[in-house]
């Protein structure tokens, strides 16, 4: 496409309806990637060339606008760039506001985040759009606020929109934000409390970003909203949408771009090598002086880092700890007796074994003291510990607990937690036991511990005897793993089937089905590592049956971290269950479970759950496979 | 980096009770063997060859009674201990004998160690507790005559005596007496008018250890708080204290400056030793070997500088011999 040079007095439409044409048909990529940086360069001084652009776009007919628009959005290099291409197009055009506030902000979520800060930039510029930037927002904020849109759109939805609000706030000037003050407010605080009420620590972290941004802009200078969250890479480039940075006042032209860039890396690398040659002066004379001063002592003092106040001891007993925990006013002594308390308990199996039910009382209801570093896990391992050492009473009772009234969700959560890794360890050989334990427990998608050491012992064997000699390895750990019996094969059903048995029983303060889908949530991932566990147990069949029947009941469920855990749990079925087993005494639920799994992967809107969904279906493939090549 | 400190050049077993004081003789020529005293809670004074490292001789001199003070008077062949059983017993070692020449009995039931000085050849004065509660007894050895008792005034509240030094400002003067008390004050005493020169009053809680440097007129004490106190004397012989130090963990049982005046060592209730510069007491190392409070530090006289040791006794039994720097 070549242009006219200026000075005549042209009609443009025609080439208006060449170029919509062209993007409709999909040449946007080819016209606009030649187009729109000679136009950058011809408007940037010149006038007549802009009102020559904006004639240009504003002839495009309505039907291919929307193609237009949305590459001049992608491609412009800037919001200033933009602005000057396409002019008020926004105000003047229907279908362009249309596609600009609407479309691009709130049916579709794909565009990056630079095309936002265009549009919105592009926005702000002028006066006559500013009242569509505010219009924008307040539609932006709706859509943030509406429970129904957190439950049910995909979390990348989410973030585009929570993108889209906080570069609009970057925007925001103080008369505007003054005089949409109150519904700022009103739509944070509804916001924020869907948001928080997610069980995806995603959508979490977005609301509490969007909502600390928000009461940041409203309330400059008086006490501001402060979540606690951990930092990382997205939420730091979240937050950095906040401030906006200015425009680039040297837009380098196509051939200078080069140029351009060494020297902006030739800039940095020579700030760099000054500051260090700053940074190096300083150091230099105060390390004369300090020799100065100690030319006359010549004693090199020694690392004294070790040296720190000595602690009082923890009791020896196991009563006598309990009695600590229960009522004791000195804070040492407690402090010291939750630091010990782990490694007494496996060191007196016996006198644990006694009063195991009521050390596992005591530390359910444990708070904390005093600061002690590390208290909730401390406390969890020796939770852990106790269960380890006297699994069936002691998960009698936690799992009646975790049904009973009045416990904080952290609690239940807690005894979920200790299930696990006590399962964990139970299931290992004793060698394993005292690996660390992790911190959070996701369902693992290792292989089985069980083949793969088999596999290595025999690989090891093999190569042991091509060398010739007739020792074993003694490097790898897994040699070990093989021997020592499973302790969770006795406890598996102590620990699985009271946790199943009353989840549609709802209580005064906890109702699993209802308000309390996160605590759902996390059984039903702790009901899958348990089944995962329980591999070579005799009662896996039983518990692989039990679980189907409850993943059968909450199929539907509305929780998107609901549904994750259920299809985990499928996944360990398959894996736990020997294949004859699966075969022979659950047919049937297998089946549905197969047709459900079908229409999880074509209709669920969660990404995770439809690749859940799609292993599930491969690993029933490999299945019957599997069966199929065994001759029978 | 800072190194990590040092471990024990050795540790001597075998007392099979907690060790209270410790006393180096290590200054004879060859074919003389060094050796170090031990006083031990049984009663048992142990004498251990330094070459062998094992107990040599084991004296029993004060009826099973704890042994709270160990030193030699001029050579390994005579040593004063003192005990529990309010006896001072003065020793003839030579030539393999173990035997009691002389004792004097203190009637005293404290804890204070007496300090001996050597004034003139075959003369010493030694400072004890008396059997009255704040008096201060010095006698002269081996004549066991009495110099003077040196008596607080009424109403000073001083409390038992913990600790004593006897001094002398240059040789041939008149020797001075500094005294650490119950109530945390340090107190100069003049033994020929036994008047009080001078009082202050270092710490809250009692002084439990004391040494002095005699060259610089400058002092340390440590009591059972976390401070340690340095003072010193001016020209009219008044106290004052010229800094404190404060420490990690409370109570000091014993504090020793090392003969050549560049370090000093702490014995601690936290079971380490630490050591410090002399000169502004810097902190210099923890030494962490013991398990449980170390009573006593000393430091060796070898003649060789690269040879001197230090040497510390706990209540867990253990002596644990340190070379630290020696290369100064």
């Amino acid at each position: 496409v070549s242009f006219i040079p200026g000075g005549l007095d042209c009609s443009i439409c025609f080439v208006s309806h060449v170029l919509g044409k062209g993007c409709v048909h999909g040449r946007q990529k080819e016209i606009l990637s030649v187009l729109i940086p000679r136009l950058t360069d011809l408007t940037k001084s010149d006038c007549i060339w802009q009102r020559i652009c904006w004639r240009l776009v504003e002839c495009v007919p309505d039907r291919w606008m929307e193609a237009v628009v949305l590459g001049f959005v992608q491609r412009a290099p800037g919001a200033d760039v933009l602005s000057r291409l396409l002019g008020n197009l926004v105000v003047k055009n229907k279908k362009a506001q249309f596609v600009v506030t609407q479309k691009l902000l709130l049916l579709q979520y794909g565009h990056t985040t630079a095309v936002l800060q265009n549009l919105l930039g592009y926005l702000s510029l002028d006066g006559l759009r500013r009242a569509l930037l505010i219009k924008v927002l307040q539609e932006l904020l709706e859509t943030w606020s509406s429970s129904s849109a957190v439950k049910h759109s995909p979390p990348e939805q989410q973030q585009y929109i929570s993108k889209a609000i906080l570069i609009c706030l970057s925007h925001l000037k103080e008369p505007e934000i003054e005089s949409c003050r109150q519904e700022l407010l009103t739509s944070m605080m509804e916001g924020v409390k869907c948001h928080l009420d997610s069980s995806l620590p995603q959508i979490r972290h977005l609301g509490m970003i969007v909502a600390e941004s928000i009461s940041l802009k409203i309330n400059a200078d008086g006490p501001v909203l402060k979540f606690q969250y951990e930092e990382d890479d997205e939420t730091k480039a979240l937050k950095s949408l906040l401030v906006q940075t200015p425009p680039l006042c040297v837009v380098p032209s196509l051939p200078d771009d080069d140029r351009n860039e060494k020297a902006d890396a030739a800039l940095p690398s020579v700030l760099e090598s000054t500051e260090k040659a700053c940074t190096a002066a300083p150091v230099m004379p105060d390390e004369e002086s300090d020799a100065e001063l100690d030319s006359d002592d010549d004693l090199i003092p020694y690392d004294m880092s070790e040296d720190k106040e000595l602690k009082t001891k923890a009791p020896v007993y196991i009563r006598d700890c309990i009695e600590v925990l229960m009522g004791s006013e000195d804070v040492d002594k407690w402090e010291a007796t939750i630091k010990a308390l782990e490694s007494l308990v496996r060191k007196n199996p016996a006198a644990t074994r006694e009063v195991s039910v009521e050390l596992a009382k005591v530390l359910l209801h444990l708070e904390e003291k005093t600061c002690v570093e590390g208290f909730v896990e401390l406390r969890q391992r020796a939770q852990v510990a106790v269960l380890t050492t006297d699994p069936i009473p002691v998960a009698k009772y936690l799992t009646s607990q975790f049904y009973s009234l009045n416990y904080s969700l952290c609690q239940r959560t807690d005894i979920l937690d200790i299930l696990v890794l006590a399962a964990q360890e139970l299931s290992c050989p004793k060698s394993h036991g005292k690996a660390k334990h992790s911190g959070a427990q996701k369902p693992c998608t290792q292989s089985l511990p069980g083949s793969d050491s088999s596999k290595d012992w025999r690989r090891i064997v093999d190569e042991r005897i091509k060398s010739k000699t007739r020792r074993f390895a003694t490097g790898k750990s897994h040699a070990e793993l093989a021997s020592g019996p499973n302790e969770f094969s006795s406890v598996a059903g102590h620990f699985f089937f009271p946790l199943i048995q009353h989840f549609d029983r709802p209580l005064t303060t906890f109702d699993l089905l209802g308000e309390d889908h996160f605590v759902l949530g996390r059984l039903v991932h702790t009901l899958a590592i348990l089944m995962y566990l329980a591999v070579n147990t005799v009662v896996v069949t039983a518990m692989g049956k039990a679980l189907l029947e409850f993943v059968w009941a909450l199929r539907f469920h509305t929780d998107s971290y609901v549904r994750q855990g259920l299809l985990s749990c499928i996944s360990s079925v398959l894996i736990s269950v020997p294949a004859e087993r699966l075969l022979e005494d659950m047919t049937e639920e297998l089946l549905e479970t197969q047709s459900w799994l079908g229409d999880v992967v074509e209709k669920d809107p969660d990404g995770d759950c439809r690749r859940l969904a799609l292993q599930n279906l491969l690993l029933m493939e490999n299945l019957k496979k599997k069966l199929q090549t065994v001759p029978s | 980096m800072a190194l990590p400190p040092p471990d024990p050049q050795f540790v001597l077993r075998g007392t099979s009770a907690a060790v209270h004081t410790l006393h180096f003789s290590c200054g004879g020529r060859e074919p003389d063997v060094p050796v170090l005293f031990s006083g031990s809670e049984n009663g048992f004074i142990h004498v251990w060859n330094l070459k062998t490292h094992r107990v040599d001789t084991a004296l029993d001199g004060h009826g099973r009674k704890s042994v709270y003070f160990v030193e030699t008077m001029g050579g390994k062949d005579r040593l004063l201990s003192q005990g529990r059983d309010q006896r001072i017993c003065l020793w003839d070692l030579a030539e393999g004998r173990t035997s009691v020449t002389d004792s004097v009995f203190t009637e005293n039931v404290g804890f204070c160690r007496c300090s001996l000085l050597k004034v003139a050849q075959g003369r010493w004065l030694m400072a004890a507790a008396a059997k009255a509660l704040e008096e201060v007894q010095v006698l002269e050895l081996p004549s066991k005559t009495s110099v003077c008792t040196l008596k607080p005034e009424v109403g000073a509240k001083l409390g038992m005596p913990m600790c004593l030094k006897l001094w002398q400002p240059n040789c041939g003067s008149q020797p001075l007496l500094l005294a650490g008390y119950e109530d945390g004050s340090v107190v100069l005493w003049n033994l020929s008018t036994a008047k009080a020169l001078s009082q202050l009053v270092c710490h809250q809680e009692p002084v439990m250890s004391l040494d002095f440097d005699s060259e610089k007129a400058k002092g340390i004490s440590g009591s059972s708080e976390k401070v340690l106190s340095i003072w010193s004397l001016n020209e009219q012989q008044n106290l004052q204290v010229c800094k404190t130090h404060k420490l990690v963990n409370a109570g000091i049982s014993d504090i020793t400056i090392r003969p050549d005046k560049k370090i000093l060592a702490t014995a601690g209730w936290d079971h380490r030793i630490r050591i410090f510069g002399w000169k502004k007491l810097k902190p210099l190392a923890v030494l962490d070997y013991h398990t449980a409070t170390v009573h006593c530090v000393s430091f060796s006289d070898h003649k060789n500088p690269t040879e001197r040791l230090l040497a510390a006794g706990s209540k867990d039994h253990r002596i644990s011999i340190w070379s630290i720097y020696t290369q100064t």
